[in-house]
Parts: structure tokens; sequence; C-alpha cells
């Protein structure tokens, strides 16, 4: 483990890259695409250099499979690409939810549908989030919102996906992956986990096998019933979530990874013009910070969504604010990302068409707001014209 | 009348430590069966039981896991040979094996057996071909005959629409990662004995530290050719083997040798 604490300026792909040799990676398998090509070249250096397993796989279906075999025989595994070639790791991925396997998967987004752009976007939070492959199943979700936070963050996914044994994602985007920031180059290795699962030759032990097939309907809903029991445990254990200015913010923005980056600029500014503003940064995407979202929203005049995309994380905020607050949506797509005077113009105009939340004025007109029945008491009624 | 003493009794055949005691859910007459036993004899005659790790595929054979004492990963179709990677690369003191059929190698897992072939990977594939998708009901393969009738090619295979059957195993014989290739059968006794001899060496191969080897066995599925089990092999040993020739395509460690020897 390193110990230095001088930070150091390093890009995003490779202090992920970095980040996932000090946290005792055993192996990485990856195909190139932009804008994370360079987490692949990293560890083509780094990885055989420390007698570790590196492989440039003939696709993104191998480097997941090769993923897959890897973690069944127990390895600390890595995978790394863009988009599209997420795509082609969803049915590995359910795969691997269904045979429990560990392995983390780092998704640089760039901006879809199709082929797209490679400039940075949020675009694939419902693929992320809402199962990935087919299936009835969840991964862990986490976004980082800077390179140092990033580098934190993969440790802690290797962690999860261990305790849980379960695939885990870090979700973050080509701003992310392309820019180079301050890190300071204090690095975490997990401890490992004793298990009774991987495979390594029945030597004198019964024979284990690692799969997701049970024909019996029966036997796999056991098996789903088992998992969805798992799934209940992470969300109750691992949602992470970051508030700024919230004490005194009667509008407040959610966004994670780069749009909050943007958020904050945007705030700041806000701010300045006197809007009570502040952000709710969810850093797991799934498990989502439903209920804290839930809890703030009464204090809230509204709250403006904003992502790299047409709004798809605007959705898991609706629901989960339930109508306690006005939500708002702001996206740029395509590889765009908001300006924070975007931004601003956006909260001025949820502020401009929103009541305010002490208004007396609002709070009077609804308790001044006669009940008809005590009208009909009264033979009002007759004065409003009905029954005439 | 002489009876034997129990001394004097010898077991001349038994089932393998390698193979599980459990009857298959194969159909009569199906190849799996023999193909199973075959491996099984070998990881026990070779020692390698206790450090071998399989790698199942999707098909009827992905039930591998079930028959074998031997530690097992289920792969999705088609991707065994990259699953297989995985788990050499980080057991690399493992034995380890694909169970793979025709659709799953041929078809959608062209590119990771292909792939893994010009890593060198080091593993052995176990390449059961039966010329259809016996397991969703009898359709068309990239191994189906010219003029095969399946549930999906009704009027027979027409090279005008459906191509031509893939020779795979002679192409991954061309490729330098390939240590070994060789083509048997199921059809009769002596063809079992050679396909035996070819896993064999397909296995001290990969022991002995070779690239990738690759035994494909020409097998049957009476249920999907609407054949009977007798049938079924008759139809192997005169039709199938015209566009599959047995024999050993590659077998590079013999080649230096003998090169070694000349030279």
């Amino acid at each position: 483990m390193t110990t230095a604490t001088r930070p150091i300026l390093m890009k995003g792909n490779e202090a992920m890259a970095e980040a996932a040799v000090q946290a005792g990676c055993d192996a990485y398998f990856g195909y190139p695409i932009t804008p994370q090509a360079e987490l692949l070249e990293w560890m083509a250096r780094r990885m055989p250099e420390l007698g570790r397993v590196f492989i440039q796989a003939e696709s993104e279906l191998g480097a997941i499979n090769m993923a897959l075999g890897a973690a069944a025989a127990g390895a600390r595994v890595l995978v790394s690409s863009s988009s599209p070639g997420i795509s082609l790791m969803a049915e590995a991925m359910s795969y691997m939810a269904g045979s429990e396997l560990p392995v983390v998967l780092i998704n640089v987004m760039r901006g879809g549908p199709g082929l797209g752009s490679i400039g940075a976007s949020q675009s694939d939070y419902f693929q992320a989030t809402k199962g990935h492959g087919h299936g009835d199943y969840r991964v862990p979700v986490l976004a980082p919102s800077s390179i140092a936070e990033a580098v934190g963050m993969v440790a802690d996914a290797f962690e999860i996906a261990e305790r849980y044994r379960t695939p885990v994602m870090i979700l973050t985007d080509g701003v992310m992956g392309q820019a180079m920031e301050p890190v300071v180059p204090a690095y975490r290795t997990p401890p490992r986990l004793s298990e009774t699962w991987s495979l390594s030759g029945a030597d004198g032990r019964e024979p284990r096998v690692v799969r997701s097939l049970n024909l019996k309907p029966d036997d796999l809903e056991v098996h789903n019933v088992a998992l969805q029991a798992k799934f209940a445990t992470i969300s109750e254990h691992e949602v992470r979530w970051a508030g700024e200015h919230l004490d005194d913010a009667e509008i407040a923005v959610v966004a994670y990874g780069t749009a909050a980056r943007v958020a904050r600029t945007a705030i700041e500014r806000a701010r300045e013009h006197g809007l009570p503003v502040g952000i709710f940064r969810p850093i797991t995407l799934w498990p989502f910070p439903s209920a804290e979202l839930a809890a703030l929203a009464p204090r809230l005049r509204a709250i403006l969504v904003l992502e790299l995309s047409s709004g798809q994380m605007v959705e898991d905020v609706r629901l989960a604010v339930e109508g306690r607050a006005p939500v708002f949506f702001h996206g740029r797509t395509g590889g765009m990302v908001p300006t924070p005077g975007e931004v601003v113009d956006e909260l001025r105009r949820a502020w401009a068409t929103t009541i305010p939340i002490d208004d007396p004025a609002w709070v009077d007109e609804a308790a001044a707001e006669p009940d008809p029945l005590s009208l009909i008491e009264q033979g009002a009624w007759a004065a409003t014209g009905i029954g005439r | 009348m002489s009876t034997m003493t129990p001394e004097s009794r010898r077991i001349i055949y038994r089932r393998p430590d390698a193979l599980a005691d459990k009857s298959t859910h194969y159909c009569p007459g199906c190849g799996h069966g023999i193909v199973h036993r075959v491996v099984a004899e070998l990881l026990d005659e070779l020692d390698l039981t206790a450090r071998t790790i399989g790698v199942a595929s999707v098909g009827c054979s992905v039930f591998a896991y079930d028959y074998f004492t031997v530690d097992f990963v289920e792969s999705p179709h088609g991707r065994a040979p990259a699953v297989a990677t995985g788990v050499r690369r980080m057991r690399p003191d493992a034995f380890v094996f694909t169970y793979q059929g025709d659709g799953d190698l041929a078809a959608i897992g062209a590119a990771e057996i292909v792939g893994a072939a010009a890593r060198g990977e080091r593993f052995s594939v176990i390449f059961v071909n039966n010329g259809i998708y016996g397991m969703t009901g009898g359709q068309m393969a990239p191994t189906t005959l010219l003029g095969q009738r399946t549930s999906s090619s009704p009027l027979g295979r027409d090279a005008a629409l459906a191509g031509y059957p893939i020779p795979i195993t002679e192409m991954l014989a061309l490729m330098p990662g390939v240590s070994y290739a060789a083509r048997g059968s199921i059809a009769d006794p002596p063809s079992v004995g050679r396909t035996k001899a070819f896993l064999r060496r397909a296995f001290e191969n990969q022991v002995s530290g070779e690239g990738m080897s690759i035994v494909e066995i020409l097998s049957t599925c009476p249920v999907g050719w609407g054949l009977t089990p007798t049938e079924s092999m008759e139809h192997v040993a005169r039709d199938v083997v015209k566009t599959y020739p047995l024999g050993v395509l590659v077998d590079r460690r013999k080649d230096a040798a003998a090169r070694s020897a000349e030279g």
C-alpha cells in the first residue's frame, strides 16, 4: 500500500486503473474503446510487471466472460469499457449476478444511442441501475464526481463485490475519464474474505459448481428469493449520498458525477444571486438514496434534476419524492455538458414558478378554502347558483 | 465345478472416479454419455481429476457439471473459451477443459474460440459435433450437412440459402496457437478407442504446457435427426465422415520432434 500524501496530477482513467492495481486486482480484461482506452493501456503495463493477469480480449464479450471465469476461480477482477462495449457485456453481467460472482466493472460513459459520440454522457443510467442484462437482478452502482473520489471508490467497489458476491459497477463518464485532477495517491487494499465457493480443483473436497441455471421453476424461485433478500440487504446498508448547502436550501439540485460538478458551480452563482440552493448528490445510484431524498423533499420549494441525458435518474427522483415537492429537469445529451449559466437559468425558472414553502398567503389560502358541506349547511349554496 | 475366489477377481470395467454415480438426462443413443465416460477415464488415468476445472457451455451438455466429480463453471452460450481463459490464467496449475457443442462453438462462439486459439490458451476443447441444435429441438447448425433436413431447414440445407458446413476444426488447426487438433467419432467401438487416443494426446499437451488442444467428436442426436440410435451411429460412420474426415489435423509437438530428429 502506498502511503504518499502529496497530491499528484492524474488522469481519471489512469487513476482508477492504478487504484485497482493497488487494491489487489488479480486480473484485468478489456477491449479498446474511447473514452476509457487509457485504463486498458495502464493495466497493459502494470499488471504484467506485477505478474498479474492482463488480457486484451477479442471483444467485450470475450473480456467480460474471461472475468466470469477468473472470478469463478477466486480472482479479484476488474473490467472496463464504455457504453457500446457495456451493452455487449450485459449478457455476462446477468450470468454473474445469477451465479453470484464478484467483479468490478467500470463504465466510462459516452454519448448514445448506437455508436453515438465519444463525449461525456450519463445516458446509461437506466442500463446501469435497472439491471443491465436480462433477468430479475440488481447491481450496486457507484458514481464518483471527482477523480479523487473515484480512486477511493475502486477499493470500496471490490469490497462490496466480495462481501455480497455480486458484480459492482462504477458509473462514470468521458469527462471524469479524460480530465486530470490532483489525487493523493494513498490507496487501500481491502482484506480478502475467506470463502468456500471458488473453483480450484476438487482436491480432498466435494466438487463445486458455479452456475446460474436452475431448470426447475421451484428451484429457481428459491434462488431468486435468496438473491432478492441479498439486494434488500444491500439497499439497507450500502446507500451513499452527499449533501452540500442543504441546511437552508429551498431548492435542491439532484445530480451525480460530472453533472454534480457543474451543479456545484451553478449553486455558488445562484447563491450570489440570493437563491437558497443546495445539492443532493447520490453516490450510489443503486441502491438509490430514496428515503433520504424523500425526507428532504417536504422542506423544499422545488427540486431540479440535472443530468447529461434526456432524463433518466429523474424517474427515480420522482418515485422517491412522490409529489412532496415539484420536480424539474434539465439535461443535455450527445456529449454536450450544460454550463453553470444554463443551470442558474433553470433554477430561476423553478424559483419563479413555484410557491414559497413558508408563504403565509399559500397557507392561509388553503385554510380559507370553504368546506362545501358547511356551505350547504349555511344555505349558502343557493347563492352560488348551484341547484337553481 | 470351480468357483472364483475373491482374490482371483479382477475389475476390468467400472465407473471412473471422475464420473458421478448418476443417471444422465441424455436421450437414448445420444453420444454425450460415451464422450463423458471417455473424458472421465482419461482424467483418472492421467491423475487430473483433483485439479480439473471444467467449463460447461449452453446446450444439452450444460449439465456436464452434474456428471463429473470435478469443479465446474457454467458459461454463457458460446463463451466457454473466454471463461476457460479466465479460469486457466488465474489457476495456472489447474487442468481446464471446455465441453462445447457445434452450435455453441462454431456459430455463436466462433469469435471466442478463434480468440482463445490465437492466444494459444492452455486448455483443452472437447468439441462435440452432432450437426444440429439438439436442446432447442433440432434446428440447423453451422455444421449441418448439405441437404440435411432439420426443423429450421425443413427442405434440407440449401447452400444457396444457408451456406456451407463450417470446417472449424480445420480452420483452427491452421493457427499457431493450437498445438493439437484432431477429429474422432463415437460411431463404433474402434472409433471410440481412437477418439480416446486423440483426447489423451490433447490432454497431455495441456499438461506439458502446450497451447490449445482441440478434439472434435462426431456424435449423434437420434431424437433431433429422427433416426433410431443404431441408424444414427451408421449415419455418422457412413455419411457425416464424408464432410468431416477423421484423423489428426495438426500435432505441433510431434512435428517439432520430427524436425529436430531430422535436423
